[in-house]
């Protein structure tokens, strides 16, 4: 049975044992003298049913989806020949991963042998048996539990107290999703890191001054040994992102004072919905609106004055992220100048103050915290952007505070480091590993601090 | 006039320098920067929309052209035997067009010049009329009148971008190309009609033969993944945070978790979908499947968040006239607090998915930047989404993908703003104010 399908009776199981648990409560309601007399609703004798039908058979069908595939590739590696067994594990990934893509009919990296075709087969006939064993056992498991929670319905059964129980702590489950998330990022990034580490010492990467992955993979082939020094492409990040403050701190600060101090309410519902739009526009769109309209731009303008500007300056990505950014940095300041007390207002007012004085002087003081969380959280936004980057800045790692030369970024070189075909073990693909191990702590640092500043803030207030 | 006011009205005849004198001497220049400081201010509202006037109309400008493609009427004579007697479906569809094309050129006999004229066809003609012919297989020893797909640069002339004024060697098409062109006009011949294939074709490297319809397809998939598990997830999430959770360190500690996701790089999830799903538990890549639960990793926290305020928003009231008639906890949550907070969480829940939806760059990781075909059919097939189809379309070099690419924007930016004007529509149908 196909995952899909097995769900699908999973569902209809469920639904029988609701209706099952149900009608068993309701005939004993009967035989006992009124619903009245049972501990719970039939209502809820049928949902424990139900429960009992569905989550353990779907705890074994996830485990089954968790390890399908390296239980099937084990098993199918062990009936290869010994000599292919033999090969280092690099070329031996390769063959496995060709007679996986020809078992799910898709184009093969290499030419197909009689051996690989054989394996295929035998993949597929692992795979078939594997999915039939675990159908049994899920359905062996639902209609079980349904059996079970039918035997042990009697008047005094606890049904709500036990539905509840299990319903709190799925509730705790889906709460804790966060948590793992973060810590499989953490492990994910941190053990490819790790791996990178042990071929490029730390210090190299983290004050190499030269930046050039592209490594030999043949040991004949000409071209470049790889350089992992990660300094320009961090210069890079900073320059960008640096532009695109220039541009969003500004105007994102002073749009929202206007419309929180002085726009009328029409002007208001104007330009609050016109920044939502500017927000809700996706990267890839202000990223191909970067590389084809504002950099020729900026390329044609700077040619008229004479000045030689690259097609992928850093100007052009850091402005259009900078446009990207003035949302943000608006819409928290405008939280944040909002939740300043009124009667601060009042009193600048009392003494003669002009608004833009009280602004200045009160009103931004004041906030000051609350806003500084604002632009470092938009900060730790520039430096996580991808897509503006990867479609208008350069690929090639110039260590320069030019913004008209092209700089790369930590986002761009973990995209191509990883697109495309990849091998697990060469430096080339785990430096990207590394690069994002930099870009998850340097945010995580910036958001930690920004939180808790505009935390603090906003309990002084309150 | 009152005491004092008369005092230094006194003072001030007697040549004594006067605060009210400092004050108004210094007050024409605080009224113009208090005017300046207001000016800027709106400047920078302006900048904000001078800028999206800017991007939607430089977007639609070079986008509109692509709804309409360029077709040419070629008479194909069908004679009897040109067709594969078995298989009608696996004839020379290609050599017919061919002999087609050379019917209508005759003095064309060079073979580079031959080449040159085929190529303003496209080669998805031959597919058009093996259509053709297996809808009609009657048609066999007549001669069919068909319109179909010209070439993306015969395309790019008759749109203007390619100029017929430049030098030969500044332009894609030949001087005898732009004759044989000249002559199908005069014949009323070309024309340009609305593009169909945009929107019902998967992506191609021929640009006349590209479409949208694979990505959006490949979209909705990965959205519905992301809905089905992101909505209930958030949902029994924010409930327990915000009805249940004791306050301690551990719930602490997830309320930091969720703040902090939200702000996370939207690329790091990619890297974790890649070592995680991808390599350890070996999931299909390129698959709406994987999309689909990155994207729901990444969405969760903003549903988490806008759930929460929902909740937080159904006063205490309702919950101590359920517990008052003696409702479980649950009881009122489920029965009680739920419906009320619904229509904020649905609110948050779109406007995540809207989010989800422009998203490329984690999904550039788990390998949805492959250049896929066909339309995908389910979870598991691999299929591209339409921001990955925008970036790649913005890679391609032909001319003709420029406009493509514009266009795929304004249908995806059509989406996003129907979503979001749902969810506008929802909150102001629904607020309530306690």
């Amino acid at each position: 049975m196909s995952p899909l399908l097995l769900l699908l009776s999973l569902l209809v199981l469920s639904v029988a044992g609701f209706l099952i648990g149900q009608r068993k409560a309701l005939n004993l309601a009967g035989s006992v003298g009124g619903t009245s007399r049972l501990h719970s609703l039939p209502v809820y004798y049928g949902a424990l049913t139900a429960l009992w039908c569905c989550l353990p058979a779907f705890f074994m069908f996830l485990i089954w989806l968790g390890f399908e595939q390296s239980i099937i590739t084990a098993l199918m590696v062990a009936d290869l020949p010994d000599e292919v067994r033999a090969l280092p594990p690099a070329r031996l990934n390769v063959l496995i991963n060709d007679i996986r893509s020809l078992a799910s009919g898709n184009i093969v990296s290499g030419e197909i042998t009689p051996l690989m075709r054989n394996a295929a087969a035998q993949y597929i006939s692992l795979k078939g048996i594997g999915q039939m064993i675990t159908s049994v056992i899920v359905l062996v498991a639902a209609v079980a539990g349904v059996l079970l929670v039918h035997r042990r319905i009697k008047p005094e059964l606890r049904a709500r107290n036990q539905v509840e129980n299990v319903v709190m702590g799925l509730l705790v489950v889906c709460s804790t999703i966060a948590i793992f998330t973060t810590i499989g990022i953490v492990l994910s990034i941190l053990y490819e890191a790790v791996r990178f580490f042990q071929q490029i010492p730390v210090t190299d990467f983290l004050f190499g001054l030269e930046w050039s992955p592209q490594m030999a993979i043949r040991e004949d082939q000409v071209g470049s040994s790889g350089a992992f020094g990660a300094v320009p492409v961090f210069a890079g990040t900073i320059l960008i992102s640096a532009i695109a403050m220039f541009v969003a701190a500004p105007i994102g600060l002073m749009s929202a004072i206007f419309l929180s101090e002085y726009a009328d309410r029409r002007l208001r519902a104007v330009a609050k919905p016109l920044l939502e739009i500017l927000a809700g526009i996706p990267t890839v769109v202000y990223g191909f609106f970067a590389a084809l309209v504002v950099a020729p731009m900026i390329r044609n303008s700077g040619a008229q004055l004479g000045i030689d500007v690259s097609s992928e300056s850093a100007l052009a990505a850091g402005l259009v992220m900078g446009v990207m950014i003035i949302p943000f940095v608006s819409s928290l300041s405008d939280d944040v100048i909002n939740a300043v007390p009124q009667t601060l207002r009042d009193g600048a007012y009392s003494v003669g103050a002009t608004r833009s004085e009280t602004i200045m002087h009160v009103l931004i003081p004041a906030a000051l915290p609350g806003i500084v969380g604002g632009l470092l959280l938009a900060v730790s936004r520039a430096i996580g952007e991808t897509m503006i980057v990867v479609m208008a800045a350069g690929l090639s790692a110039n260590l320069t505070a030019n913004p008209l030369q092209a700089v790369t970024t930590v986002t761009v070189q973990i995209v191509t480091l990883l697109v495309g075909d990849q091998e697990f073990d060469s430096p080339k693909t785990l430096a990207a590993f590394a690069l994002g191990l930099v870009l998850f702590f340097g945010t995580l640092f910036l958001n930690v601090i920004a939180l808790t500043v505009v935390r603090k803030y906003r309990e002084r207030y309150e | 006039m009152n005491k004092s006011t008369r005092k230094s009205a006194a003072r001030s005849s007697s040549g004594r320098v006067k605060t009210i004198d400092i004050v108004n001497k210094g007050l024409k220049r605080r009224y113009g920067k208090e005017k300046r400081f207001r000016f800027y201010g709106l400047l920078s509202i302006i900048a904000s929309a001078a800028f999206l006037a800017f991007l939607l109309t430089s977007i639609v400008s070079k986008g509109y052209s692509a709804f309409l493609q360029t077709y040419i009427k070629l008479d194909v004579p069908l004679e009897a035997g040109m067709l594969d007697k078995q298989n009608p479906g696996r004839s020379d569809f290609q050599g017919i067009i061919k002999e087609a094309i050379k019917d209508y050129y005759p003095g064309v006999t060079e073979r580079q010049d031959k080449r040159e004229l085929y190529s303003l066809f496209s080669s998805g003609a031959a597919f058009q009329l093996r259509d053709e012919v297996l809808n009609n297989p009657s048609r066999e020893g007549s001669t069919i009148s068909l319109w179909v797909l010209a070439d993306d640069d015969v395309d790019m002339l008759m749109k203007g971008h390619i100029k017929r004024e430049v030098p030969e060697s500044q332009r894609r098409l030949s001087d005898k190309q732009l004759r044989w062109i000249e002559r199908l006009e005069k014949d009323n011949r070309i024309e340009k009609r609305f593009n169909t294939t945009f929107f019902s074709a998967g992506d191609s490297r021929e640009p006349e033969l590209a479409g949208i319809w694979g990505a959006v397809k490949g979209s909705f998939y990965t959205m519905l993944v992301t809905l089905m598990l992101s909505f209930p997830i958030g949902i029994a999430a924010a409930v327990y945070l915000e009805e249940f959770a004791p306050k301690n360190l551990a719930t602490d500690f997830i309320e930091v978790n969720i703040n902090n996701l939200a702000a996370v790089p939207s690329i790091v999830f990619g890297l974790l979908g890649l070592a995680v799903f991808l390599n350890f538990f070996g999931m299909p890549r390129s698959t709406p499947l994987v999309g689909g639960i990155v994207l729901m990793l990444m969405t969760l926290p903003t549903i988490i968040i806008a759930s929460r305020a929902a909740l937080k928003a159904v006063p205490p009231s309702i919950r101590e006239a359920a517990l008052g008639v003696g409702s479980s906890k649950l009881q009122v949550v489920a029965s009680h607090v739920l419906p009320l907070a619904l229509p904020g969480m649905l609110t948050g829940t779109i406007i995540g998915m809207a989010q989800a939806l422009g998203e490329t760059a984690p999904l550039l990781m788990i390998g949805m930047v492959a250049f896929i075909v066909d339309i995908p059919g389910g979870f598991t097939d691999p299929s591209a989404v339409m921001p990955v189809q925008i970036y790649l379309w913005a890679d391609s070099p032909e001319r003709a993908f420029v406009e493509r690419t514009s266009a795929a924007i304004m249908v995806l930016l059509a989406f996003l703003i129907s979503m979001n004007a749902v969810a506008v529509v929802l909150r102001k149908r629904f607020e309530r104010r306690w």
